[in-house]
């Protein structure tokens, strides 16, 4: 199976993301925000961590208007397959293709550190190699992580099964402990956490693996 | 021609850092802060003949995300 990581200027996490993806058995492809075309046959498309565009006017708002993000939103449309890890997920918001918005962290602070993250459902390639219920560690590294949709949007979300991960204990404000989301034809997930920092012994804990190694087996079987 | 652009988190948006000034106003000894809210302006030079149903436009694709945040378009 095949993977693009889109690398905007300021990112920051794209190589360990393609590193995630190959060490699970992926071929990766970094493709460039003014890329007008995504690779043939990409499976699914990863939008990595970092700082894209300096984080300028709002995180992850002028990277959402690249030519490569008009790409990945018609991927997304035609029922592809998206990750977005950080500040990927601040960019899935933007573009629209999750619901919400992310705000600068409540308690004002950047936060890196490894969080206790509960995995929400178990009903998505990318959630699928966890146990419904299970506390995994992973590294999170960001200031403005604070999630934030209306009432509405979050008993949607809750009700259709759509929130991947929670925190075990709250770092950031963010509204109903929300870690990540799914979009609602469960092929889109943006989250907080880095699991692609998670994936190695050397990185002193393993527990993203399962999250790579199940995309990789279920769009491989696909 | 100019426009000028001003984009506040929406009521009822948690406002971490315009929170943070008001203690710091507080610690300042300024009494009586009740809350603070912290926006942008943003100023546009524009070509003369710019509507603002242009600069809506442009709000609403990429200046503010109306998710979270409410706009004010002053043209000049």
């Amino acid at each position: 199976m095949r993977a693009a990581v889109v690398v905007f200027p300021g990112s920051n996490c794209d190589r360990d993301l393609a590193v995630a993806f190959r060490d699970a058995g992926c071929e990766v492809e970094m493709v460039w925000h003014k890329d007008t075309s995504l690779p043939a046959g990409i499976d699914i498309v990863g939008i990595p961590g970092g700082f894209s565009f300096g984080d300028y006017l709002r995180c992850g708002a002028i990277a959402a208007n690249s030519p490569i993000c008009t790409e990945i939103k018609a991927h997304a449309n035609r029922g592809g397959f998206v990750l977005g890890v950080c500040n990927g997920f601040q960019v899935l918001t933007e573009t629209g293709l999750l619901p919400g918005a992310l705000l600068r962290n409540a308690g004002l602070k950047f936060i890196c550190r490894t969080v206790p993250l509960v995995v929400g459902t178990t009903d998505s390639i990318f959630t699928a190699g966890y146990a419904a219920g299970q506390t995994i560690s992973v590294p999170i590294a960001h200031h403005d992580g604070n999630y934030i949709a209306s009432e509405d949007i979050v008993s949607q979300l809750t009700d259709e099964d759509r929130i991947a991960f929670r925190y075990g204990d709250n770092p950031n404000g963010s509204t109903a402990d929300i870690a990540g989301i799914l979009s609602g034809n469960r092929r889109v997930l943006g989250m907080m956490p880095h699991p692609e920092r998670a994936a190695d012994e050397k990185h002193g804990g393993t527990d993203g693996q399962a999250l790579f190694a199940n995309i990789a087996s279920a769009l491989t079987a696909a | 021609m100019k426009a000028r652009v001003h984009v506040m988190l929406k009521d009822g948006v948690l406002d971490p850092q315009g929170e943070a000034v008001r203690h710091a106003l507080d610690g300042l000894g300024f009494d009586g802060v009740e809350k603070v809210r912290q926006g942008k302006v943003i100023e546009l030079d524009l070509a003369d003949g710019t509507s603002e149903d242009t600069v809506r436009e442009m709000c609403e694709k990429l200046l503010a995300n109306t998710v979270i945040e409410s706009y004010r378009i002053e043209m000049s």
